[in-house]
């Protein structure tokens, strides 16, 4: 009994933490939402840009660790220059699902760019934090739980304090929130809507480069990484799509759901039914909480 | 004034269908004789815009952003499998229908959540659809009969006994089902049926308020949708894959024939036979440019990086400055020639006339 117990939690904490993966990507998406009430569909591609061009630069340039990482930062903030200049700025009046397309868009020019770039082989990344049970957990806990999962889950905890606390306290942040509720009122109050977009957009680029980092370091650098990342969406339902917490939680839900589920229920269907289950989970959600757990209440004019 | 009007279509629209038929089953066979071209593009080329043409219609005249076509061209393709494995007696055309209603039933289940959500949230919920139909196809032995290879041939097609195995003849079956499927669908677009559709689509309050009843209507676009798709899924499998995978209907193909649609131009049927050609022919193009132009100087693979880019781009440019796509383009060019000519017009202009009234 106390080892079926046992093997639960491992379970259950090895979802969660995995879990913080999915959120960190969601994190992107709830900080483009916010800001610009815009579907950034690219998010996922944006991930994958980022850390093949991270990975890039330190495999095809020998450029170390910290310069690679912040050349990819720099190179995710030149993608939001361009992207609130070429993308957002002429779809400025369009509406909703005019800019979730051209988002698609988006997505689809970052992967064939980064393609082009950096080749389509997988590559692997070395963040030196090894995915195996920490032994010292091991040991005392009795449970097998990834360094690389604590490290995740550690990452996104540093981050969503520090995004919350922006977002708070700081004008930026006070700008920010104005501008997601209602662009034209706060640029006629002399917020600069530009500067903002490109705040949001860098933001969520240096966002999307950890979430890759995390990804690619356990799944290898590839293509895939974009399918994972559309696993980002069903946690944003559940979450909510304005709500920095909703992200997380939501995240640990999946996770921790797509890992039970897959763990005690799978075998009975022949496995891998990860690949569907957050999709279901966020069917039931809509149907009975379409905001999700923590999202503003939707309420439509006519 | 009188008009030769036939079933409410002008004259013109006769015209225009007289010489499509003409093209697609006079010329092309006459000229065309490289297998390549029937095998590798018209072909698909058919079987891509009926898809399209079913993406059209939840996405373009319903306005519902559904992302899941691939899905039910599996379900389609491998009904369609089961089927003629199993009840023989059904025939090809019977087999084609009722794997297409088996699209139907899951474009419906998958369909419900578009009564309680819409956008982005909707597109979730179809991705759910897109991959639990994978998933189910690839985990249940009995959908592929038990074949451990992972890659089921597909069977022959013979339609009342007479077997279809060359490209040409393949090429006549998936004209005659796109043809019967696109009149179809053409009919329903501009009846009543497609009137309730455009009608949500532009405002669903204000359309359930005149008495259009959302459930109804939604549900039945989903299932039309979805029917249109299995049976392109159908075809795609047996007359241009002529083999059954479930990874053949990923994600991807999906997304291909969502940009198809978009950059067709939505909300028309021309539109997804323009970008189902446009998303074809354009790697083709831009292989044989690779090649001849730069001698195979540039690798395999980044050309099709670049295509994507480019996809990617267009997608943008279209949305920024066209977003009805390529079929609204043709549109301009064609008025800006009537405007012209404007003597050669007068006939045209009578007959729309006729055609509203």
């Amino acid at each position: 009994m106390v080892e079926e117990l046992l093997f639960f939690m491992e379970v259950l904490v090895g979802g969660l933490l995995a879990g913080t993966m999915y959120s960190l990507v969601a994190l992107g998406f709830v900080l483009i939402f916010k800001a610009s009430a815009t579907f950034n569909f690219s998010q996922g591609a944006m991930v994958f840009f980022s850390v093949l061009a991270f990975v890039g630069f330190m495999q095809d340039f020998n450029i170390p660790f910290v310069l690679a990482f912040i050349l990819a930062a720099l190179l995710m903030v030149v993608v939001g220059l361009c992207t609130e200049r070429f993308v957002l700025r002429p779809l400025m009046n369009a509406s909703e699902d005019t800019v979730l397309m051209a988002t698609i868009g988006l997505g689809y020019v970052l992967e064939g760019l980064a393609q082009a770039a950096w080749g389509v082989e997988v590559r692997r990344l070395d963040l030196g934090i090894g995915d195996f049970p920490v032994p010292w957990i091991a040991d005392n806990l009795k449970l097998f739980i990834s360094a690389l999962d604590i490290t995740a889950g550690v990452v996104a905890a540093i981050m969503i304090i520090g995004l919350f606390l922006l977002f708070k306290y700081t004008k930026i942040g006070l700008g920010l929130r104005a501008v997601a509720d209602d662009a034209g009122a706060a640029s006629s109050i002399g917020i600069p809507l530009k500067h903002i977009m490109l705040l949001v957009w860098s933001a969520a680029g240096v966002v999307a480069l950890v979430a890759g980092c995390m990804w690619g370091a356990r799944a290898g650098v590839q293509f895939a990484l974009v399918d994972l990342a559309l696993k980002a969406l069903p946690v944003l339902i559940i979450g909510g799509f304005s709500s920095i917490p909703g992200a997380i939680i939501g995240g640990l839900i999946i996770g921790a759901v797509e890992k039970v589920l897959e763990v005690y229920i799978g075998p009975f269907f022949g496995g891998a039914i990860e690949g569907w289950a957050p999709y279901v989970l966020a069917i039931f959600f809509l149907l009975y909480r379409p905001e999700g757990l923590f999202g503003e209440k939707i309420i439509r004019r006519v | 004034m009188m008009k030769p009007v036939f079933m409410t279509y002008t004259k013109k629209d006769l015209i225009n269908l007289a010489v499509c038929m003409v093209l697609s089953v006079l010329v092309i066979p006459t000229f065309i004789t490289t297998e390549y071209w029937y095998t590798s593009i018209l072909i698909p080329w058919l079987c891509l815009a009926l898809a399209t043409i079913g993406q059209q219609i939840v996405m373009g005249y319903t306005g519902q952003l559904a992302l899941g076509a691939a899905g039910f061209m599996a379900a389609g393709a491998f009904a369609m499998f089961n089927l003629i494995l199993r009840v023989p007696d059904l025939g090809f055309v019977g087999s084609l229908i009722v794997s297409g209603l088996i699209a139907a039933a899951f474009g419906i289940l998958f369909g419900l959540p578009s009564l309680k959500v819409r956008g982005i949230y909707l597109m979730v919920a179809t991705l759910a659809s897109q991959f639990f139909i994978i998933w189910m196809i690839d985990k249940f032995g009995w959908f592929k009969n038990y074949d451990s290879s992972g890659i089921i041939t597909a069977q022959d097609i013979v339609i009342l006994g007479k077997p279809f195995t060359t490209p040409l003849a393949m090429y006549f079956v998936c004209l005659a089902v796109t043809t019967v499927l696109t009149l179809l669908a053409m009919n329903m677009a501009r009846g009543s049926t497609g009137r309730n559709w455009m009608a949500v689509r532009d405002m669903d309050i204000a359309a359930e308020s005149m008495g259009v009843s959302l459930l109804r209507t939604k549900v039945q676009a989903f299932a039309i949708s979805a029917f249109y798709c299995g049976v392109a899924g159908a075809l795609f499998a047996f007359c241009y894959l002529k083999s059954l995978e479930p990874v053949a209907f990923d994600i991807k193909l999906s997304f291909k024939i969502l940009f198809m649609c978009i950059l067709g131009g939505l909300g028309t049927i021309n539109g997804a036979f323009i970008g189902a050609a446009f998303i074809l022919l354009f790697p083709v193009l831009l292989n044989a440019i690779g090649n001849n132009v730069f001698h195979g100087a540039i690798d395999a693979t980044i050309i099709s990086s670049i295509e994507q880019v480019i996809f990617g781009g267009l997608m943008i440019i279209f949305m920024i400055y066209e977003p009805l796509g390529m079929a609204k383009l043709w549109e301009n060019i064609k008025q800006k020639f009537k405007t012209k000519f404007p003597t050669m017009n007068v006939k045209n202009l009578t007959s729309s006339i006729g055609k509203k009234s």
